[in-house]
Formats: C-alpha cells, structure tokens, sequence
C-alpha cells in the first residue's frame, strides 16, 4: 500500500471521530447555510407578497369633512377608522403608538376646494418607524392622486384638455427575464457554496500541519520511512475529501431547500433539478486541491492550533474576493475572468442556475487553469515539508 | 550501532551543536546527560533525521543520516520529546498506523502490536482511545509505535518526563530486555539518578560539545570526584542549571 494511501486513511478515519470536524464539515455548513439561506429567503416573499395585498390602516379625524375622499381612499384598500381628535390628540396617539398614521381633515376643507383654494391635509406618522414606511407612502401617493385626480376635472371644467398637464409620460420597460431577476440571490448562493466547501476541509487542514505538531506527533511522524511530500500530499488528499463530502452535501441541501421555497412568487425562477446539481458539484470539484492546499500551507507556517485558526479565517474570505469584486463591479463572464479561480466557479453556478447555456471552452478553461493552480500549490506544499522551520 | 562525528547545528545565531562525536554500541545503553539547553536534544534529532547537521555526519548500521535518510531512518525506532500520540485513536491503531508506515504487512503489523502490547502490558487500555490516557500511557504507547518494526537502534529523548515512579521502572525494565535482545539504546535525560542506575556508558554533553565519555564509575574516576553528581557539576561547569 502507497505510503500517501496509509496516511490519507488514517487522517480521514481519526477526523470521523472528531466532534469539531464533523460538525463544522458535514453538519453545521452544509445544512445550517440552506436552511438560513431559504428561511431568509422564504421570509422576504411571505413578507413582501403579504404586505401589498394587506390594506392599509388609517385614522380619519373629522370624517364628515371629506366623504368623497375618504370614497376614493377606500376604493384604493385603505381601511378608515373614523377618529375624533384635533392636533395635539393625533401627536399623541401616534406617539403612544395607539395609532401609525392620522389624518386631519381642517374645518372648512370643503369649502376651500369649492372655492379653488389649496386645502392642507394633515397625515400624522413617525418616520422613525421602518415597519410604517410603505403604509406612509401608499397613503400620501393617494393623497397626491386624488388631489392630481380634482386638478384635471378642474381644467376640464374650464374647457381645456387634461392632457395638457401631463407633457412627460414614463414607460418602465423590464427587461429581465424571471430567472436573471434572481442575479442578487445566486450571487449569495455560489458564495455559501465555496464558503461551506472550503469549511468543510478548515479543521483538516489546521489539525493535520499545526494540530500535529502541537500535539508532538509530527516529530515522531517525520522519522518513518517515508518521503515527506507523500505524508503532506495523503494530508491534502484526505482534507479534499471531506471538502468534497461538504460541498455535496451542501448542493444536495440547496437543491431540496429552494423547491420549497416560492421563488416564483418573487419573479424568479430557479432552475436546480439533480443533473444541474450534478453539474455543481463538477464544476467546483476543481477547486477543491486548490483550497485544500491554500490552507495547508498556512496552517503548515503557523505556530499553533489557535493562530491557524485565525489566518484560516482569513483564507476562507481569499476565494470569495472575486466573487464581491465580481458582484459589485457587475462583471460577466469573458474567457480571461474564466481563468480566475473560484471567479470561474461562480459564474458557472449562476449560469447554470440561471438555465443559460454554458459554453465548453469557458468551461474547459475553468477546469483546467483551476486544476493546474491547485497542482502547484500542491506541490509547494510538498516543497515546504521538506523544510525544517516547520518542525517549530 | 550509532557513531556521530563532529556534529555541528546552529539555529540563526544560536549554536546549539558546537562538535559532537559519539558512538553507541549495540548491547548497550546508552545516556546522553547534560543540562537543559545543552544541545542533547538537537543531537538526537540530528540522528534521528529530523534535522540536517550544517556539518559532520553520522553513520547508523553502516548508513550515512545525511546520505540516505531515508534508509537511515529504516534501522531506528524513534521516541520523541513528549511522546505525542494520535487522540483520537486508539493505542493499537496509533502502533499499527506506524507499522503500515514502516512498510509492514498488515498480517505482520497485527501480531506485532497484539505483541507488544502484551510485552508492554498495556492490555487494560491498548482499545480505549488515547484522548484520555496518562503520561506513562501515552509513552508505552509512543514506544510500541516506535519499536513496532524490530529497528536495531532505538532513541529515546528525555523518556522519563512526567512518569511516576512504577512507570519509570517498568520503562527500565523494557530498556533493559531490548538490551538484552541485542538492540542499541541511545537515550538523553538531564537526571543524573536516572542515567547512573541505567546506563552502561556516558555521554556528558555541555555547551554543545562532549566534554567526557565513560561508564559512570568511569567518569567520576575521571574527575576525582566522590559521586557522579559532583562530577556531573564539575563537567558541566559551575552556575550551570540542572533543571
């Protein structure tokens, strides 16, 4: 049996064993991510699907003042609640919170809009409060309106076309498709992804190079007859296993989740059968020896179980730089940006979520500068092993 | 047989082997004695192929640490400082994942460890994983593992750390019968008691070079001391910790 092969048992077998390993590879990432991930998600659309068929509440002071008003309000969902207060009254139901929005109707409301005076309205509200905002603008948009509503039946009185008033007419033309409306969320989808694969092999990594010699194992190690690159290399392999099993794990976990979440209530549409997922895992598959590697080589330098947990921390967030540069600066995938690590992988993903076809040359390119970058690190990692300031 | 001639490591500016030659013979033990920082430990790593001497070499049955390591390390059973062993597994598995490492057979590897885990005693805990096991524990297991391929020579850095008294003279016992089977024991400890009632030749180490050689009564003749002890002082020099 290859020296790499026993050594490659023997750290996937003890890190079954380990708690840590275990639940930060194959429970807490993989299945914790989703789970939040969809509850956030599902939570949005309950929320905003919710919000704009609810109708909004409004205290009314003087109703008597403005019964056609108060018609047209009604007719656009806003539920009236007939209230007798004047304006220090309103301030304070607002403030004690008996009330979100009030509307003050002045004496003499009528007769000012008979006589084409500007009548004042006073909407009562505290801005300060987030969950009032959308029932604030609905309210005050149909204050506008109706008031745009009198001002053409004025002009038409006077024998002059409405139209007049209206020079500018803006068409919102939406162009995005169901599922590219979702750019936002697949962006945060291939992040977790990378993220949990890279988690899944963390404490592997850290407990393989620094735990091992904290432990004084690694001396003893050192002194069997076998090249050092192959001790390091059975390390590396048994980190990208469980790399692996964290990235399937956590693709499988997706693809179940998002079915039950109503994206299509959103306006979008994603497209995450088995064979999509399949192709996930392929396409990022890739990565793996690259990541594994990255962070066996920083856990190899640094002093302690605890400092190679703190420049892990850091290594983790290296690969998902492109994917924030990417994201912020709006980039789309050109065969050049194929050939960045992790990058590549990202919009693979939303390609493929997104149910765009995806080219084999950008493919191809992905595979293989990803596989070659993670061959060289790789092999520097066996380079480094054969250093004696790793012994510490 | 282990025979180092004119070691020489330094670590940046720290000379911790100045020249170092010895020779340790097969049926026999061994000390290398010496104060904390003496440059004992980085000696036996020397020998032990862990680190590269910047100069000299040494020859363990007949091969070259520095030539060939590689084969070197094939004739040597190594207990390192602290006898670091895997948590989470057990002391059998700790042996036999050496014993793979060292090229055994599995059919082989298996009826070694029942072995010595039997020659050890070490019976009431060789299934329980080593996460829990006490220092005496943890050392017979790091020993198993380290003589787990019948290796001619066996080094042994500072064994007795941390052992209670039963653990140290069951050690001492083990020590003897390899002994006695023939093998070759180098081992290092800054306890004189530990290296007058065990070892058959001495090695004073101080300052990073050898500053004497010989059995016990050997050396105190030498100086013209009364005791090994006082020897040990004069040897090493005064204002000298022992540790």
């Amino acid at each position: 049996m290859s020296s790499i092969l026993i050594v490659f048992i023997k750290e996937f077998r003890e890190n079954l064993r380990d708690r840590r390993t275990l639940l930060s590879a194959l429970i807490l990432g993989p299945l914790l991510g989703p789970l939040l991930f969809a509850l956030a998600l599902s939570l949005n659309i309950e929320q905003g699907a919710a919000k704009s068929d609810r109708p909004v509440p409004l205290a009314v002071s003087h109703t008597d003042r403005a019964p056609n008003l108060l018609d047209f309000l009604h007719q656009y969902g806003v539920e009236v609640k007939p209230i007798d207060v004047e304006d220090v009254g309103a301030r304070s139901a607002i403030r004690e919170h008996r009330e979100t929005l009030v509307l003050l109707i002045p004496e003499r409301f009528g007769a000012r809009l008979d006589s084409g005076e500007p009548s004042p309205l006073a909407l009562y509200a505290d801005s300060s409060d987030p969950s009032n905002g959308r029932n604030l603008t609905r309210v005050r948009v149909l204050l506008e309106q109706y008031g745009v509503l009198i001002s053409r039946l004025r002009i038409q009185a006077r024998g002059v076309d409405p139209l007049v008033l209206s020079p500018i007419v803006v068409q919102d033309v939406d162009v995005s498709t169901p599922a590219g409306r979702s750019v936002l969320i697949l962006g945060t989808l291939s992040y977790l992804m990378l993220l949990t694969m890279l988690m899944g092999g963390m404490y592997l990594a850290i407990d393989t190079t620094a735990g091992e010699r904290e432990r004084g194992s690694l001396e003893a190690l050192l002194t069997v007859p076998v090249r050092r690159q192959d001790l390091i290399y059975g390390k590396i392999f048994a980190t990208c296993t469980y790399m692996m099993i964290s990235l399937s794990l956590t693709v499988i976990a997706f693809a179940l989740v998002l079915r039950h979440v109503g994206l299509e209530r959103l306006g979008m549409s994603v497209n995450f059968g088995p064979l999509v997922a399949l192709k996930v895992v392929l396409f990022v598959v890739p990565l793996v020896p690259l990541g594994a590697a990255l962070m066996t080589i920083v856990a190899a330098f640094t002093r302690s179980y605890r400092e190679a947990q703190t420049y892990l921390g850091l290594v983790l967030l290296v690969p998902t730089l492109p994917l924030v540069f990417a994201s912020t600066l709006g980039l789309r995938p050109t065969l050049g940006l194929m050939a960045v690590p992790s990058l590549s992988q990202h919009f693979l993903i939303t390609s493929l979520l997104r149910d765009e076809p995806v080219s084999a040359l950008f493919v191809t390119v992905s595979v293989v500068v990803t596989l070659t970058v993670g061959g060289a690190l790789m092999m520097l990692a066996g380079r480094l092993y054969d250093r004696e300031a790793l012994l510490g | 047989m282990i025979e180092a001639r004119s070691l020489q490591k330094s670590f940046g500016k720290v000379t911790a082997v100045r020249d170092v030659s010895l020779r340790a013979n097969d049926g026999r033990i061994t000390g290398l004695l010496g104060p904390n920082g003496a440059g004992k430990s980085t000696t036996l790593r020397i020998l032990y192929t862990v680190l590269r001497p910047d100069g000299g070499d040494a020859v363990i049955d007949g091969v070259s640490v520095t030539g060939n390591p590689l084969e070197a390390r094939r004739h040597i059973g190594v207990l390192s400082h602290g006898a670091g062993i895997y948590p989470n597994l057990t002391a059998r598995e700790n042996i036999l994942y050496f014993g793979a490492l060292y090229g055994l057979s599995r059919q082989e590897r298996e009826r070694r460890t029942t072995q010595l885990i039997e020659l050890l005693e070490m019976g009431e805990f060789a299934d329980r994983p080593a996460k829990g096991f006490s220092q005496g524990q943890r050392i017979k297991a790091a020993l198993a593992r380290a003589i787990i391929h019948r290796p001619r020579n066996v080094l042994l850095d500072e064994p007795t750390n941390g052992l209670d008294v039963m653990a140290v003279r069951a050690l001492r016992r083990l020590l003897t019968r390899l002994k006695e089977e023939g093998h070759c024991l180098l081992f290092s400890s800054h306890v004189m008691q530990e290296v007058a009632a065990l070892c058959d030749e001495v090695i004073v180490i101080a300052h990073g070079t050898v500053v004497a050689t010989g059995t016990p009564e050997n050396i105190r003749v030498q100086t013209g001391e009364s005791s090994l002890e006082d020897a040990f002082v004069r040897l090493i020099g005064t204002g000298e910790g022992l540790g």
